[in-house]
């Protein structure tokens, strides 16, 4: 135990640096996947044939290919194809579009869970599509559509761990780092997994809190 | 006003309005009662775009009524709509969802749409609720909070689709006050309803829907106490004495 400690010490600011960066693609994978699922499920609810059925062949090929494989398409064919991207970009980029599948159908349901009384209404005082969404459906499908919401930011933010598999030295990588160089596998993972969970706690209170909220009307 | 010629309209293979045939004049008071599935409701929210039909014409004040014409935004302020259920929007304020579509749709000045709001809440008895959210209000608020969103897009005519209906007993009676009030002002109003001693005391005419077609149509008084109709006679037979 006090071998522990000691080790902590010793690596915490090492794994900081890792902690930074595992923000950083949470919070940018979050952002680009919550504006890519919108757009999806815009799409999915404009009741434009040709949108709705892009929307959804995108979602399914989206949710068909793994992060992993996604990731690896990114950073190591696109510069094949003239697109050369940073491994953070690539990380950002591809947690993103594969997170913009999810969020599109948690999106979609929330919508679609709104009282149709609510558009006739909307549309009885003369709103187009467009000003129903963002005065009548949006804003009360938000209540709803928040839990499962928070849900995805954990799991993003644990799935932030596979951009290690293209160099970014995230808190997962920069621990499997400092433990092949030490040998210290026991304290640094411990350690990691610590880190992990302190993050991921703030959040689920926050799921919590969405929940109780959106339960109680 | 509102003209409706051979109005056709099916759902799938069910044809609820089969050649519906009415006009209605500025300051008229048109009630529509009929059994349920007649079509009552379906010619309201075909007058306003909710529904499209599939033949006839309908127009309001000479502009056809094409859902899916950019012109149908035209109609509906012009137009206001009831509906059974309330449908306010429960995350606005009770004076928010009168002012909504003044505000936004027809983007007119902030204060004096407030200020407007305000009056006509005060007018349907609720000016002490005006920032209260709807489902704090009972039913019959409600309804009178809708009555004043609808009234707030100073509309030419106002269609009422079953407004008491979802009420509780006791309440329909401030609800229909409200609404004999307007019709006392000269508001021209289509209104579903099966209050028939409303229809009675308050429409100009009324028209019997069944089946899809005006079975009978005339002054209120003379239609609901003496319908010339088997069909009415029965209607009416039944829904005033229900033992």
């Amino acid at each position: 135990m006090k071998g522990f400690w000691h080790d902590a010490v010793e690596f915490f600011p090492i794994l900081m640096n890792g902690v930074a960066l595992t923000i950083i693609v949470t919070i940018g994978s979050l952002l680009l996947s919550t504006v890519l699922g919108l757009i999806w499920a815009m799409m999915r609810v404009s009741g434009i044939k040709a949108l709705s059925m892009l929307s959804a062949s995108l979602i399914n090929v989206i949710r068909g290919i793994p992060i992993i494989v996604l990731l690896f398409y990114l950073y190591f064919v696109m510069p094949d194809l003239g697109v050369t991207l940073s491994a953070l970009q690539a990380a950002i980029l591809g947690l993103g579009i594969a997170y913009s599948a999810y969020q599109a159908e948690n999106f979609r349901a929330g919508i679609e869970a709104i009282d149709k009384g609510q558009i006739e209404a909307a549309q009885s005082i003369g709103m187009g599509w467009w000003l129903t969404m963002r005065r009548v459906v949006l804003p009360q499908a938000v209540r709803i559509v928040l839990p499962p919401y928070g849900n995805v930011m954990i799991m993003m933010l644990k799935d932030s761990s596979q951009a290690s598999t293209i160099t970014v030295a995230e808190l997962a990588l920069q621990g499997k780092l400092i433990a092949s160089s030490t040998f210290k596998n026991t304290s640094v993972f411990t350690l990691v997994a610590l880190m992990y969970l302190t993050m991921s706690i703030p959040l689920i209170l926050l799921v919590r809190h969405f929940e109780k909220r959106a339960g109680k009307k | 006003m509102i003209e409706l010629n051979d109005v056709h309209k099916s759902f799938g293979q069910n044809e609820v309005l089969k050649g519906i045939t009415a006009s209605v004049q500025k300051g008229e008071v048109v009630c529509i009662i009929g059994p349920s599935g007649s079509g009552k409701s379906t010619i309201l929210r075909c007058i306003n775009g909710l529904e499209g039909y599939d033949r006839g014409e309908i127009s309001v004040e000479g502009l056809k009524v094409d859902r899916d014409a950019p012109s149908i935004v035209n109609i509906r302020t012009q137009v206001s709509m009831v509906f059974q259920r309330f449908n306010l929007f429960p995350h606005r304020t009770v004076l928010e969802n009168v002012v909504e579509g003044p505000l936004f749709v027809k983007k007119e000045p902030r204060a004096q749409v407030l200020e407007r709001g305000r009056a006509l809440l005060a007018q349907v008895g609720l000016a002490e609720k005006a920032d209260a959210h709807p489902p704090q209000l009972s039913g019959g608020q409600q309804q009178r909070v809708a009555i004043a969103r609808a009234l707030a897009m100073q509309p030419k005519a106002i269609l009422f689709d079953e407004p008491t209906s979802a009420l509780d007993p006791e309440l329909v009676g401030d609800v229909l006050g409200v609404m004999r009030k307007l019709a006392d002002d000269g508001m021209t109003m289509v209104v579903v309803t099966h209050e028939m001693g409303f229809a009675r005391d308050v429409a100009d005419r009324v028209l019997f829907i069944d089946g899809g077609v005006i079975v009978e149509q005339g002054p209120a008084k003379a239609l609901l106490n003496q319908p010339q109709h088997p069909r009415t006679q029965d209607f009416l037979r039944r829904v005033l004495h229900p033992l």
